[in-house]
């Protein structure tokens, strides 16, 4: 059992939870992740982890409530327990040797974006963020993620708060004005990683993405989490969960993460009906 | 006894017939997930028991991976001693009612029985599992009393049927034992693999409460390789390791459109509705694909489990797709029997090649090519052989691959001086398990390829004696 410690709500419907995981909080490194399952008859996630601290034997997560699960793990407060943690699951982000790095991160991407950020800065990597919301009151982590760059640009689709417009468009810009990038990394909806990935093709410019598909086990035991790379398939939790931007097969892995679409609405109702009673 | 006496009694054993094993009915079992098979009457056993003639040197005990004696226990079922028949199984095999339901007696115990020369084996494995569900059912599980501790620490990994068995011969011998299980419940392929209509899963649940009860440890949710390196587990203390990790990595057939979604491994579709209890959804918060039409690529028991599970589900269409023919199928006849009882349908001489997704990236169609056998190949088995021009496609809208599992690469990687051959497995040096790294040793899957049950128990129980003998020379 993992006993919560705090439990903060970032903006409408993203939170962030830090919890006790002592042993994961020693080994865990940027970009890993970890599966949890809250109760005996719920299901199993994957959730990156944003960042550890091993003195204190605890792990922080950043998500956004799409469904049963993550509605009631935001309902989970200090002192609750989540009865299952697996990890720290996947390969590091490689951060070494990088001159220049451009972080984009979108949405609750961020959350998983920041430590990246963090630790190449800690590296002596120069970087660039790009961080981008729907709009102003979904932005999360702006002082985090400026402190962990010598560079911060933030976008809003509505324009409610820094440049009106998506971070594809910065970073289009950017490359337009000659900004020598070694590395991008992008993280946050499907279609904005799509978009970033053909920003940066035609430049050559190397771009590592960071996938969330459905997974069951983890441990590279299912299949679940597999996704098309370079027309070869790989799973995500033993072969990522970045992988290459330009190689990924996007089309698929929306589909795929679609997969149960109609149970997932079933589950949700269900729970809602729930918490009326 | 006189002669003519010894013939009589001899011939009246011969006489009783085997006794048939009482089952649900076909119709009524596919709409349910409760054991198919509903277990012998104490009478019955008895009758059946009484079969046995007690061969002095009996042919079953060799068949037997984890040597059961079982011409005793056997006697002990006729003599109505049913507690003290349980008890001689457990002085070998520590999961008789698990062993009971899903070991291949078949092809090892049963097919060395004497009377099956002439007319039908002894159903042992009917009676190992009345014997176990009896004691069970009783509340009289006995804990043993356990010799004073060594002191010596073991780490095993896995809670599968190599670390169950492994774990408790070594607290029966003293030491203190810890196993680390990557998933959230015990039990490795009995609980996330095998179904409960086959293997309910409150036998495997008490069966790994009775390991707690003995003294055996158990951590879940613990990845070792991530969370702890075996390195580490000797840092921390621990004199010996046992690594029975199965062999989990689905195997996929790479063939155009397979990551279409409603196209799963066998291990993730059986993981769904065993583990996490899918098939209870929404009661359980995990889904799984209820198609219509079902195809399953393969012909193993792993197969014949999916293939079930599917009608259970709901499917109209539940069908093999098998690339040799009825006989080459390595899934063993009694599961095959209770798929055809159920209506499961057979393509035989059929592959795969191709499938066909719609517009959301959900499979539709399955492209086959037909088969034809040509001549044995390595395994003895007639080779299959493409027929030209013979591609067909079939309507699905649930595909489960079942064409076999790998070696997962996670703890050969992370652990310095382990070697494994070609395929990933892990080499031993010997019969025991010993690995190339010091103090390691290894069973199951992950040494052999995918195996059986009792096979992976009896390498933890070779393990065990070995693991013993180094602790205490240390």
């Amino acid at each position: 059992m993992y006993r919560i410690t705090e439990k903060v709500v970032l903006s409408e419907n993203i939170v962030k939870t830090v919890f006790e995981a002592p042993d994961i909080a020693k080994k865990r490194k940027a970009g890993q992740f970890v599966i949890l399952m809250i109760d005996d008859k719920g299901e199993r996630i994957p959730l990156t982890i944003v960042d550890s601290d091993p003195a204190k034997g605890t792990l922080t997560i950043i998500y956004q409530v799409v469904g049963k699960t993550t509605d009631q793990l935001a309902q989970l407060e200090p002192g609750d327990v989540i009865q299952h943690v697996l990890g720290p699951l996947g390969h590091p982000t490689e951060i070494e040797g990088i001159k220049t790095a451009v972080c984009v991160g979108g949405g609750v991407g961020i959350g998983v974006l920041y430590p990246i950020a963090k630790a190449l800065k800690e590296k002596g990597t120069r970087v660039i963020s790009i961080i981008g919301a729907r709009t102003k009151k979904m932005l999360i982590l702006e002082d985090e993620t400026r402190s962990a760059s010598d560079e911060l640009h933030v976008t809003t689709d509505d324009g409610s708060y820094g440049y009106h417009g998506f971070v594809s468009d910065v970073l289009r810009d950017l490359i337009a004005s000659g900004t020598k990038i070694d590395r991008v990394f992008a993280i946050g909806p499907v279609p904005m990683m799509r978009v970033v990935a053909g920003v940066t093709r035609p430049h050559q410019i190397k771009t590592l993405v960071s996938l969330n598909p459905i997974m069951v086990d983890g441990t590279g035991m299912c299949g679940a989490c597999r996704v098309t790379v370079g027309g070869k398939t790989k799973f995500t939790c033993v072969d990522g969960p970045e992988f290459d931007g330009h190689e990924v097969d996007f089309g698929l892995l929306m589909s795929r993460l679609r997969m149960y679409v109609d149970q997932e609405q079933e589950a949700k109702e269900r729970c809602r009906c729930g918490k009326n009673d | 006894m006189t002669e003519p006496e010894k013939t009589e009694k001899k011939e009246k054993k011969e006489r009783i017939p085997r006794q048939p094993m009482p089952e649900q009915d076909p119709r009524a079992r596919v709409a349910n997930f409760d054991e198919v098979p509903t277990g012998y009457s104490p009478e019955t056993a008895m009758l059946e028991a009484k079969r046995c003639i007690q061969c002095k040197k009996p042919g079953c005990v060799s068949g037997c991976p984890v040597d059961v004696d079982i011409p005793a226990f056997v006697q002990l079922v006729a003599d109505g001693d049913f507690l003290g028949a349980a008890r001689k199984i457990k002085e070998t095999n520590c999961l008789p009612a698990v062993c009971g339901r899903v070991c291949p007696q078949e092809d090892q115990c049963e097919k060395l029985c004497i009377l099956g020369k002439k007319w039908d084996p002894v159903a042992i494995g009917r009676l190992e599992r009345f014997v176990a569900d009896f004691e069970r059912s009783a509340g009289t599980v006995e804990i043993p009393t356990l010799p004073a501790p060594t002191g010596r620490r073991i780490a095993v990994i896995g809670a599968g049927p190599a670390g169950l068995t492994i774990a408790g011969d070594l607290v029966k011998m003293g030491h203190d034992v810890t196993i680390f299980e990557a998933l959230h419940k015990s039990g490795g392929v009995l609980i996330y693999g095998i179904p409960e209509f086959r293997l309910p899963k409150s036998i495997v649940d008490s069966e790994v409460e009775y390991l707690q009860k003995i003294g055996v440890k158990i951590v879940t949710d613990a990845a070792i390789g991530r969370v702890k390196t075996i390195d580490d587990l000797f840092a921390e203390g621990f004199h010996a390791v046992f690594l029975g990790v199965g062999a989990g990595a689905p195997v996929f057939m790479n063939i155009p459109g397979e990551n279409f979604s409603g196209i799963y491994s066998a291990n993730e579709y059986l993981t769904r509705s065993n583990l996490m209890k899918a098939y209870r959804f929404p009661e359980y918060d995990t889904p799984i694909a209820k198609g219509r039409n079902v195809a399953v690529i393969g012909g193993g028991n792993v197969a014949m489990d999916s293939v079930r599970t599917a009608l259970r589900l709901g499917a109209d269409n539940a069908t093999i797709i098998y690339r040799r023919t009825k006989t080459e199928m390595p899934a063993r006849a009694e599961e095959v029997h209770h798929a055809e009882e159920e209506g499961v349908q057979f393509k035989f001489l059929t592959n795969p090649i191709e499938y066909i997704g719609d517009e959301k990236g959900w499979v539709r169609q399955m492209v086959c090519q037909r088969m034809e056998l040509g001549e044995p190949d390595e395994s003895g088995r007639r080779r299959p052989v493409v027929v030209k021009g013979s591609e067909f496609t079939i309507d699905v809208d649930t595909v489960v691959v079942s064409v076999g599992t790998m070696a997962n690469p996670v703890i050969p990687m992370t652990t310095p001086g382990l070697e494994t051959n070609r395929w990933g497995y892990i080499v031993t040096k010997d019969e025991t398990g010993e690995t190339t790294r010091k103090g390691v040793w290894a069973g199951g899957d992950i040494v052999t390829g995918s195996a059986t049950v009792i096979l992976a128990m009896g390498a933890g129980r070779k393990a065990a004696k070995a693991i013993h003998d180094y602790v205490m020379s240390l």
